[in-house]
């Protein structure tokens, strides 16, 4: 049987992939951010797990306005790497787990979430800046990826109380795979962050770190957060946070928490990053 | 579920990128789009108003790329990650070109990221500025 075994958040900010890319990291603005992973790459040498489902969100890099998912998962083989504008990552392209998530996507849409298929993807920041973070610079990535793209870019971006459901649908769905594999889920986005208008650069420290607290120990609750506080509070980007709901949803109830990193700034960006266990595997 | 999209109106500073946005700047966000491809940054940067041209844009979202008035682009239905393939295109950080759309210069806008961001005291509400 398959399980989910960690829930990894991280922060996805295109500045620091560019940092990785361009061997910036040991520079004063980047090392204090760069030395909150070190701890987090030694785990994920420690825990690697066979898949890794990242829900993320594209960045106007592989869907354009023409088709605008809620919910979507890649069910390749493998995903190429965008071109954001700059050319693309010079990173390894990203390996699929086409089995496993082929019984994801069916499982979950006869759950009654209706994921768009997507047999074809090219993956972005959102993406790959998470598996730079965590894995470093390999040649090859260790694990291989489901990605799950969520729209929280147009509103309406879908409530938190659907995030966190469909994150409990996604761990039903995987304790329901009979190959015995090890399962991590990763949220990453956010935390506090606007890069638009007259109020960008806004970072809302103490909502970010009661939002951590929260989603360790009252996801519940968490839930019921609307959109428009997500974009008061942390930004008109920080509403991406939903995304982490979507991660706790499937590590159950309960969870250890076994790191937390916090840092201002990276970019525009507040990075967050943690490392939680489902207490009940 | 009736959608509320002036709740986001009195939030100051700020444009969301509403479903109704997204209609509006349908052909000025396909255009952005296009600056994913080497080739199509080549030309639209040797001549931007002929590129534009190709667009079923209006003419002030033109103007508004001209300038590069990003904020006007926000306004005009653009979305600040498809515009980031225009600055990208230049090879502007988003650093560079986000602070242009505040009061601050870009030395003064890295500064106040150094510092912790911009703090929300103050900017919740445009009822509570009592501006904008």
């Amino acid at each position: 049987m398959a399980r989910i075994t960690a829930g990894v958040t991280t922060s996805h900010v295109p500045a620091v992939g560019a940092a990785i890319d361009m061997q910036r990291t040991e520079e004063p603005y980047w090392k204090p951010m760069f030395e909150g992973y070190e701890f987090s790459k030694q785990w994920m040498r420690d825990n690697n797990p066979d898949v890794a489902i990242i829900v993320y969100n594209d960045h106007a890099s592989y869907f354009g306005m023409e088709i605008m998912p809620t919910f979507a998962m890649g069910i390749a083989d493998s995903f190429a790497i965008c071109d954001e504008g700059y050319g693309p990552r010079p990173i390894p392209a990203v390996e699929g787990a086409p089995e496993l998530a082929t019984h994801l996507a069916a499982s979950l849409i006869l759950d009654d979430f209706d994921m768009t298929v997507l047999n074809v993807l090219d993956v972005d920041h959102g993406l790959t800046v998470p598996m730079s973070l965590m894995f470093g610079t390999p040649d090859k990535w260790p694990t291989k990826i489901i990605p799950l793209p969520v729209n929280v870019v147009m509103y309406p971006q879908p409530s938190g109380e659907r995030c966190l459901s469909l994150g409990k649908a996604i761990r039903r769905a995987v304790q329901q795979f009979d190959e015995d594999l090890n399962v991590q889920i990763w949220g990453t986005g956010g935390m506090s962050h606007q890069i638009q208008g007259a109020r960008a650069g806004l970072i809302n420290e103490p909502w970010d770190r009661k939002f951590m607290d929260d989603l360790v120990n009252d996801p519940e609750n968490l839930q019921y957060k609307p959109h428009l506080e997500y974009m008061v509070e942390a930004g008109s980007e920080g509403v991406e946070l939903i995304m982490w709901l979507i991660m706790r949803g499937a590590l159950g109830a309960e969870v250890d928490e076994v790191y937390r990193f916090y840092h201002v700034p990276a970019s525009n960006t507040a990075v967050g990053h943690m490392i939680l266990t489902p207490k009940e595997i | 579920m009736k959608p509320d999209f002036e709740q986001f109106d009195d939030i100051p500073g700020t444009t969301i990128f509403t479903i109704e946005k997204a209609r509006q700047g349908f052909w000025l966000n396909q255009f952005c789009m296009s600056l994913r491809k080497e080739e199509n940054r080549k030309r639209f940067l040797g001549a931007e108003r002929e590129y534009l041209d190709e667009w079923k844009m209006t003419e002030d979202q033109k103007q508004a790329v001209l300038k590069r008035d990003f904020q006007k682009m926000l306004d005009l239905g653009g979305n600040v990650y498809f515009l980031s393939k225009i600055f990208a295109s230049e090879g502007l950080s988003y650093v560079q070109a986000v602070s242009t759309m505040t009061d601050m210069n870009v030395q003064e806008y890295q500064q106040m990221m150094l510092n912790g961001g911009r703090n929300i005291e103050g900017w919740r509400s445009k009822k509570e500025r009592g501006a904008d």
